[in-house]
C-alpha cells in the first residue's frame, strides 16, 4: 500500500509540467561538456592529447564519461526520463482529447462577471441569443445552446497541434533508437580502377549497432573508374569532387556507371555510400640487387594538408632482411629555403616522392596489429634517402626504387540507418503540430441572458485578441 | 557586370549602408535624448515632440532606406558568386543585419516600435562594422560539402530565426531596465513612450512564438543536409550541439510562459539566456571551436 503510494507520488512528480521544464533544461546544460572537451566519437586524437599531457586529470574525465558524453549514463538518464515524462503527460491528454471530439462545450459558468472582458449588452432576451448564434456559426465556433445562454469554444487545433507536437518528439527518439540499434556504418579506402565487394571482410573499419546482424550489408559492388577534383587556381580550395563509378547490386548482375558528390551519395534502400574523402596512391616499384620486382603497386597514403602533401608507408617483406620506406608525396612540389620541400596546390602537376629506405626487421608477426600507413622503425636501421620525379630510380645499397605514377583513392563511408525515416517523419510532423498550435488561439465565450444581457470570453494562456472580439460581438447582438 | 564587377558594387553598398544606418542611429539618439525639455523656472521636465518628431521620421526612413541598401548588397553578394550568399561567416553577418533590420521594420509596422530604432540600428553598425572590417573574405566558389540546395534552406531559416531572436533579446532587456526604473517610481519622460511592462512581456513572447517553428525547422534542414552530405544526420558538433542547446531552451522558454505561468523578470531572463546561446553558437563556435561546420578560414 505504501509502496503503490510511493509510486504513485512519484509518477506524478515526474510527470508535472514543473519537472519536465527542470529535466528540459538539465538536457540542455548536460549537452554542454561535449562541445568544450572532445569527443570520442569525433576526434580521438584530441582526447589522446589529453591523456599524453595529464594522465591523471584526463582519467577522471573519463570517469564521468567527459570524452563521450552523448552516450553517457548521465545523459541518456536525462533524455529518458524527460521521455518518460513527456510520454506520461501526454497520453493521457490525447486519450481526453480524443474523448472529446464531437463533445459540446462545457456548461455556461454561473459567474460570468468574474471573467476576462466580461461587459454587459444593451438588448432584449431573445433577440441577443438569436443574434449571438448567428454570430458564432458565421465565426465557425462550437457552440452549445442551453435555455439562457450560449457557451461557445473555438480553436480545438490548439491542443490538437500541441499533442501531435510532443508525440512526433517520441517518434523522432524511436528513429534515433531504431538507428542506433540496427544500423551499420563503415568506411574503406579504393584506388581509382578497384573494385569494392560490400563484405565485412572489404572495409577498413565497420561497427554494428547492437542488433545488427552481419549478413545484412546490401550485396553490392563497385568499381571505381574515375575520380576528378577541380581546385581554385587561387585559393587551391575545392570546388568539386566527382567519383565514377560501374555499380552492381546484386553482386554479378549488369552493372550500370553511376556518379557520386559529396552531396549526392548513391542511395540502396535504407543504405547510403557516400564520398568522404580522397587522397593520392604514388605508384612505385621495388627490385632487389639481381633486379627481381618484390614490389608493385599503388601504395594509399594520407593527405596532411590542404595541398595534399601526403604521407605513408611501403613495407616489402619479401626481401631478406626486410626492406622499408617512409615516403611524403607531393602533388606540386616546390621548395623555398624557409620551408624546404611542400606541395603548393592540390592536383598533381608536378609530382615528388621523397623516401628514406629502411632495412631490418619489419616487425610484422609480432602479432601486435600495426598501422600500414606507418613504419615501425624500432628493429630497422635507416640506409637512405632521396627525392624522385616521376619515373625517376634510386639504387640503394640491396636494391632499387621506381617511381612509375600515382593514382587517386577515394573514402568511401557506407552507411546503413533503418530509423532515419522515422526521425524525418517525426520532424515533419513537429513542425506541423507546432505551427497548428502556435498559430490557433483557442478560447471560449458566453452569453447569458436574464435581468439583463451578459457576454463573456476567456482566452488561454492569455493570448491577445479577445477584447476586440468581444467588442465584434457585443455589437452584433445589440444590432435591431 | 561581371563576378568582380557585382562584389565590389556589393562592398560599396555595405558601406553606403554604414554611412546610412548611422544617420538612422543618431537621428534615434536625438530622438530619445532631446524629446525632454527642463520646464523654465522649476525641476519637473516635459516632452516636447515638436522637434524630435521629426528626427524620429528621418531616423525610420534612413532605416528603411539602409535595408533596401543591405538588400541590394546582399544580392549583389549572392549574384557575384552564383550561388546563395551563405558561404562564409562574412556572408552571415551581412545577411544577419538584413534580418535583423527587416524584423525591426516588420515590428515597427505591426507595433509601432520606433524606440527599439537605436539598439537595432547600432547592432546593424556593430555587425556590418565587423564583418567589412574583420570577417571580409572575397567572394569564392563553395567548398564541396556547402554546394546543396539545403544550403539555402537551413541557413536562411537559420538567420531569420537569429535575427528575430535579437530583437526578442533586445524587448527583454528593456523589459528588464523598465522595471529597475519603475520600481524607483514614475518612469522618467522619456521612458514614457516606451511600451508598458506588460505589453514588452507579451512582444518578446509573441516574437519567440512566431519564430520557434522556424528554428526548428532550421535544425531540422540542417540535419537532413548533414544527412545527405556527411552519411549521419546527427553528430553532436559543436555547431550542432549549441544549436539544440538553443532549441532546448527556447522550448523551456515557452513551457515556462505557457503551463507553469512564468511572466515579467523570470521570462525575460530565460529569454535573454536563450538568445546568448544562439549568439554564444554564432560567435564562439563559428571561430573558436572546432568540428565540421568549420570551413573556408570563417
Ligand atoms: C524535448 C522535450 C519537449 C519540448 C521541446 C517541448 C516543447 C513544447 C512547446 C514548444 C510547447 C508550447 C506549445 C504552446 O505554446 O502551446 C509545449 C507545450 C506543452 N508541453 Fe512540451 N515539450 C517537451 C517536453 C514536454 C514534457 C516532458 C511534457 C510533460 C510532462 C510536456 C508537456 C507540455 C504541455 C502539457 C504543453 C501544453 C501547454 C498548453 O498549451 O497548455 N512537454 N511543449
Amino acid at each position: 500500500m505504501d509502496f503503490i503510494a510511493i509510486m504513485r507520488w512519484g509518477w506524478r512528480q515526474l510527470t508535472s509540467m514543473r519537472t519536465a521544464l527542470i529535466l528540459l533544461i538539465l538536457l540542455g546544460v548536460a549537452a554542454i561538456p561535449g562541445s568544450l572537451f572532445p569527443q570520442r566519437s569525433q576526434n580521438p586524437q584530441k582526447v589522446d592529447q589529453y591523456f599524453v599531457s595529464d594522465p591523471t586529470l584526463a582519467h577522471w574525465m573519463d570517469r564521468f564519461k567527459l570524452f563521450n558524453v552523448y552516450a553517457s549514463p548521465w545523459f541518456s538518464a536525462i533524455y529518458l526520463l524527460l521521455f518518460i515524462s513527456l510520454i506520461g503527460c501526454v497520453l493521457p491528454r490525447t486519450i481526453e482529447h480524443l474523448k472529446a471530439i464531437g463533445k459540446k462545450p462545457p456548461l455556461t459558468p454561473k459567474n460570468l462577471d468574474r471573467m476576462e472582458g466580461f461587459r454587459v449588452a444593451e438588448q432584449e432576451s431573445d433577440v441577443a441569443l438569436l443574434n449571438a448564434r448567428a454570430w458564432f456559426k458565421k465565426n465557425h465556433f462550437r457552440i452549445r445552446v442551453d435555455e439562457n445562454s450560449i457557451s461557445a469554444e473555438k480553436g480545438y487545433g490548439r491542443e490538437t497541434g500541441n499533442l501531435l507536437f510532443h508525440l512526433s518528439l517520441v517518434l523522432i527518439l524511436i528513429g534515433v533508437a531504431l538507428g542506433s540499434l540496427f544500423g551499420s556504418k563503415g568506411e574503406a579506402i579504393v584506388n581509382v580502377g578497384e573494385r569494392f565487394v560490400n563484405t565485412p571482410t572489404s572495409y577498413d573499419t565497420l561497427s554494428f549497432g547492437k542488433f545488427q546482424g552481419q549478413g545484412s550489408l546490401v550485396p553490392f559492388e563497385l568499381k571505381v573508374t574515375d575520380f576528378v577534383a577541380k581546385y581554385n587556381a587561387s585559393t587551391s580550395m575545392p570546388e568539386d569532387y566527382t567519383l565514377t563509378a560501374s555499380v552492381a547490386n546484386p553482386i554479378g548482375s549488369p552493372s550500370k556507371s553511376i556518379s557520386i558528390k559529396v552531396n549526392k551519395p548513391l542511395t540502396y534502400g535504407n543504405t547510403k555510400i557516400y564520398l568522404q574523402a580522397n587522397g593520392y596512391s604514388p605508384v612505385v616499384s621495388i627490385r632487389d640487387k639481381s633486379g627481381v620486382v618484390t614490389f608493385h603497386g599503388p601504395v594509399i597514403f594520407l593527405p596532411q594538408d590542404a595541398n595534399l602533401s601526403s604521407i605513408g608507408a611501403i613495407k616489402v617483406p619479401d626481401m631478406n632482411p626486410q626492406i622499408g620506406f617512409i615516403a611524403s608525396f607531393l602533388p606540386t612540389a616546390k621548395s623555398s629555403k624557409t620551408r624546404g620541400v611542400f606541395s603548393s596546390y592540390p592536383e598533381v602537376l608536378n609530382p615528388e616522392l621523397v623516401i628514406s629506405v629502411w632495412q631490418g626487421n619489419l616487425g610484422l608477426d609480432s602479432g601486435n596489429p600495426q598501422s600500414v600507413y606507418e613504419l615501425n622503425t624500432s628493429h630497422m636501421k635507416k640506409i637512405g634517402l632521396h627525392a624522385l620525379n616521376l619515373g625517376d630510380t634510386y639504387n640503394f645499397a640491396v636494391g632499387s626504387i621506381t617511381f612509375e605514377g600515382w593514382k587517386s583513392w577515394v573514402n568511401l563511408q557506407i552507411v546503413d540507418d533503418p530509423g532515419k525515416m522515422y526521425a524525418l517523419f517525426g520532424a515533419i510532423f513537429a513542425i506541423l503540430g507546432l505551427l497548428i498550435s502556435l498559430f490557433t488561439r483557442q478560447r471560449r465565450i458566453w452569453v447569458k441572458v436574464g435581468s439583463r444581457v451578459e457576454i463573456a470570453g476567456l482566452a488561454k494562456n492569455g493570448i491577445p485578441g479577445l477584447s476586440e472580439e468581444l467588442d465584434d460581438l457585443q455589437r452584433k447582438v445589440e444590432q435591431g | 557586370m561581371n563576378s568582380i564587377q557585382l562584389a565590389t558594387f556589393s562592398n560599396h553598398a555595405i558601406y553606403a549602408a554604414l554611412f546610412v544606418f548611422t544617420i538612422a542611429f543618431f537621428a534615434h539618439a536625438f530622438e530619445v535624448a532631446w524629446s525632454v525639455k527642463n520646464v523654465e523656472g522649476s525641476d519637473s521636465t516635459v516632452l516636447d515632440f515638436s522637434k524630435t518628431e521629426r528626427a524620429g521620421r528621418i531616423g525610420t526612413a534612413m532605416m528603411i532606406l539602409g535595408f533596401f541598401i543591405v538588400t541590394i548588397a546582399v544580392a549583389t553578394r549572392g549574384l557575384s558568386a552564383h550561388r546563395v550568399p551563405w558561404g562564409n561567416m562574412y556572408e552571415f553577418s551581412i545577411t544577419g543585419a538584413f534580418t535583423l533590420c527587416a524584423a525591426y521594420l516588420f515590428s515597427l509596422s505591426k507595433w509601432k516600435l520606433r524606440w527599439l530604432g537605436l539598439p537595432v540600428s547600432f547592432f546593424t553598425l556593430l555587425t556590418l562594422g565587423t564583418a567589412i572590417t574583420v570577417l571580409y573574405r572575397p567572394s569564392e566558389q563553395l567548398v564541396p560539402a556547402l554546394k546543396s540546395p539545403w544550403l539555402a534552406v537551413h541557413v536562411s531559416a537559420a538567420i531569420i530565426s537569429g535575427g528575430v531572436f535579437l530583437v526578442a533579446n533586445l524587448v527583454a532587456a528593456t523589459y528588464l531596465w523598465m522595471e529597475v526604473i519603475e520600481k524607483k517610481g514614475e518612469r522618467p519622460v522619456w521612458a514614457k513612450k516606451i511600451p508598458s511592462l506588460e505589453s514588452l512581456d507579451q512582444l518578446s513572447y509573441r516574437l519567440i512564438a512566431f519564430v520557434f517553428p522556424l528554428w526548428t525547422f532550421a535544425v531540422i534542414a540542417g540535419a537532413i543536409w548533414a544527412e545527405s552530405a556527411w552519411g549521419k544526420y546527427w553528430s553532436w558538433d559543436p555547431k550542432e550541439t549549441w544549436a539544440f542547446i538553443t532549441w532546448v531552451a527556447y522550448a523551456a522558454y515557452l513551457h515556462a510562459r505557457v503551463t507553469v505561468g512564468w511572466r515579467g523578470r523570470r521570462a525575460a531572463w530565460l529569454c535573454i539566456f536563450a538568445g546568448s546561446t544562439f549568439l554564444f553558437n554564432y560567435i564562439y563556435v563559428n571561430i573558436w571551436g572546432t568540428g565540421l561546420h568549420t570551413y573556408s578560414g570563417l
